[in-house]
């Protein structure tokens, strides 16, 4: 890491290199040989906050499969002794007419989440490259203000941001929500797009420059296939970060009909909220997604987690 | 809109997105022959310009409005933040706020490293810990959800079961049925629960590698000393991994000062449950006190910057040592 970066930046290294430490194979090794003998007490309080961390999903998972009367008047453990299955609940919740049209809010949330972490990914990418291997003035003054945005809150740019937007007559469109989005994500990319350009060897662009390439060819054939680990792990926070957003959607979609799932089930737990078969099937809609990512990609996505702690 | 024009301005927008980058990296090219130093300027331009128009200016403008009036006309000077601290109702807000920046970050701490310490060098390590990481994946409003689910109350009557397995849990033992998120101001503790819920995984994982990485001697050295597993716990582990948990505690502290989903979406604020990230929501866009919420977004920026800076001096203590 460059002496160069100013020291809060310790925070989410000290993260990053906990985390490798954990994931190497003399991490783990340690681990094992760490082993201790582990008393039947300590068992049980494990056992014990796993059910209590996991029974609240479940029991609404339950609820989602039950029938609409038998979820509003017995609890859904009853549901082992008299088990009682349907979908409708999930055909209600995805359907406009009686639900909450969570089908068209799926479609809003894919489309506002995947422009909101590409568009990010690469401008922090080039913005990195350019603060990690050019010299030029003022980079560290301009280095500098680009970490310390990462601490302004969000809100403190909403009603502003939202009042340009109606001015330039985006307000209501797809284009505030991936806009913002970019350009909140942009503070932390960079800084963690830099840290891991920082420790590729230089002699690597050195070499690249001797053979006379210029900084556009370095950036795409030298640094971009390398950096494939760190825009991964950037990018699933980053959509995980976008598809779980309620401020951002609220804020500029609010009233629209580009809400995404956190929106409009927001919506239905304030105008509906005794509708269990609805909320219950609906938050199952939202979740599948996110718990596939992690399911698929745990690795990088606890990587992304751990790096982006900071962010919001 | 049709999913088709949905999906068409989806493509359009990134064909566009594209282009510009495209645009970006000819001129970088060209300017490249002329001076090196050139291409780095070309290389921020959209992020530097997006960050000023975004977040900067934006930013600036908030903190001037927040010593406007309501309409966003007349000077008041610190006449916002006078009501945040004097106002019943925006002092409700500021309590309910410290509970949940001084519970949520202990709480969750200390059961995602009692969580991590226990699981440490399990068979079912792994999916353990998995169980306990998801709520971090899921969007605060889909948990938000879920307990209230939890917390769900049916009237004691004859006949009227209970729904939600507290108030049941709670029947079986004897008691009565409560209203767990409408009893202020017991209310606020439920909801931070959730936080709770969600924020334990995040500290589990960074505890958990950071107790992974404690050397192996020195484990072995205090066991040849006959430490116990609580001396073990108390000079070894604890001191080993400060620094990660004072990470931890801060990096939650932050993010629970400006929750704000889990507060909208289980009471909307009422029952004495408001936050100041709520009322900031509620004063800027449906109560239209634009000052008030302005004040309120400032008081949240100046609220976050000494818990950063304890972070990154504890850091550069740590560091140094």
């Amino acid at each position: 890491m460059s002496t160069s970066t100013p020291n809060a930046a310790v925070d989410v290294e000290a993260r990053e290199r906990a985390i490798r430490a954990a994931m190497s194979p003399t991490g783990r090794a340690a681990a094992n040989a760490k082993k201790k003998v582990t008393s039947p007490l300590a068992s049980v309080i494990a056992v014990a906050l796993a059910v209590l961390w996991t029974l609240p999903t479940f029991g609404l998972l339950v609820s989602s499969f039950r029938p609409e009367l038998a979820i509003k008047t017995t609890g859904w453990w009853t549901f082992f002794s008299n088990p009682q299955l349907t979908v409708d609940n999930y055909t209600g919740a995805l359907n406009a007419s009686g639900g909450g049209g969570l089908a068209g809010a799926f479609i809003n949330s894919v489309v506002i989440t995947i422009p909101a972490v590409v568009i990010p990914l690469c401008l922090a990418a080039l913005a990195a490259y350019a603060f990690a291997w050019i010299d030029f003035r003022g980079k560290n003054f301009l280095f500098i203000l680009v970490f310390s945005l990462q601490i302004v809150p969000l809100q403190v740019t909403l009603l502003p941001l939202l009042t340009l937007f109606v001015k330039v007559h985006l307000a209501g469109t797809f284009w505030t929500i991936w806009l913002s989005h970019s350009t909140f994500a942009l503070p932390l990319a960079i800084f963690i797009l830099h840290n891991f350009m920082k420790e590729i060897p230089g002699e690597l662009i050195e070499a690249a420059r001797m053979d006379g390439a210029g900084h556009v060819k370095i950036f795409f054939r030298v640094l971009l296939p390398l950096l494939t680990p760190a825009l991964a792990a950037f990018g699933i926070f980053q959509f995980l970060w976008v598809w779980n957003d309620l401020l951002v959607a609220l804020t500029f979609a609010g009233d629209s009909n580009v809400q995404p799932m956190t929106v409009v089930l927001a919506n239905l737990s304030g105008t509906r909220g005794t509708a269990w078969q609805l909320l219950s099937a609906g938050a199952f809609i939202s979740i599948i997604v996110p718990v596939a990512v992690f399911i698929s990609l745990q690795r990088f996505f606890v990587r992304g987690l751990l790096a982006g702690g900071l962010k919001g | 809109m049709d999913v088709s024009v949905k999906f068409l301005t989806m493509a359009l927008a990134i064909l566009l997105f594209v282009a510009v980058v495209g645009v970006i990296l000819f001129i970088a090219g060209r300017s490249e022959r002329r001076s090196p130093s050139l291409v780095a300027y070309v290389f921020l331009f959209p992020s530097l310009l997006m960050l000023s128009v975004g977040l900067l200016f934006p930013a600036a403008q908030t903190i001037y409005q927040s010593f406007f009036d309501a309409a966003g006309k007349a000077f008041i000077g610190f006449g916002n933040y006078q009501t945040i601290f004097s106002s019943s109702d925006e002092i409700l807000v500021l309590r309910n706020s410290v509970f949940w920046v001084v519970v949520t970050p202990f709480v969750a701490t200390a059961i995602g490293l009692l969580y991590a310490i226990l699981v440490d060098g399990a068979k079912a390590e792994a999916p353990a810990k998995a169980l306990i990481f998801l709520p971090m994946a899921i969007s605060m409003v889909a948990a938000s959800i879920i307990w209230k689910f939890v917390y769900e109350f049916r009237p004691d009557q004859q006949g009227v079961k209970q729904i939600g397995l507290l108030n049941q849990i709670l029947v079986w033992l004897g008691g009565s049925p409560q209203q767990w998120i409408v009893n202020s101001p017991w209310n606020t503790f439920f909801l931070i629960v959730v936080m709770i819920w969600i924020q334990a995984g995040f500290a589990m994982t960074i505890l958990s590698a950071s107790i992974k990485a404690i050397p192996n001697d020195v484990i072995e050295a205090a066991r040849l000393d006959g430490v116990n597993a609580f001396g073990m716990f108390r000079f070894v582990t604890l001191p080993s991994i400060r620094p990660a948990v004072i990470v931890v505690l801060t990096t939650i502290g932050i993010g629970t000062l400006k929750v704000f989903d889990i507060v909208r979406t289980m009471t909307g604020g009422n029952f004495g449950t408001n936050v100041v990230a709520n009322e900031f929501y509620t004063q800027s866009f449906r109560a239209s006190n634009q000052g008030l919420g302005a004040a309120l977004a400032v008081l949240l920026f100046i609220l976050v910057v000494p818990i950063v800076v304890y972070n990154i001096r504890q850091l550069r203590a740590s560091e140094a040592r």
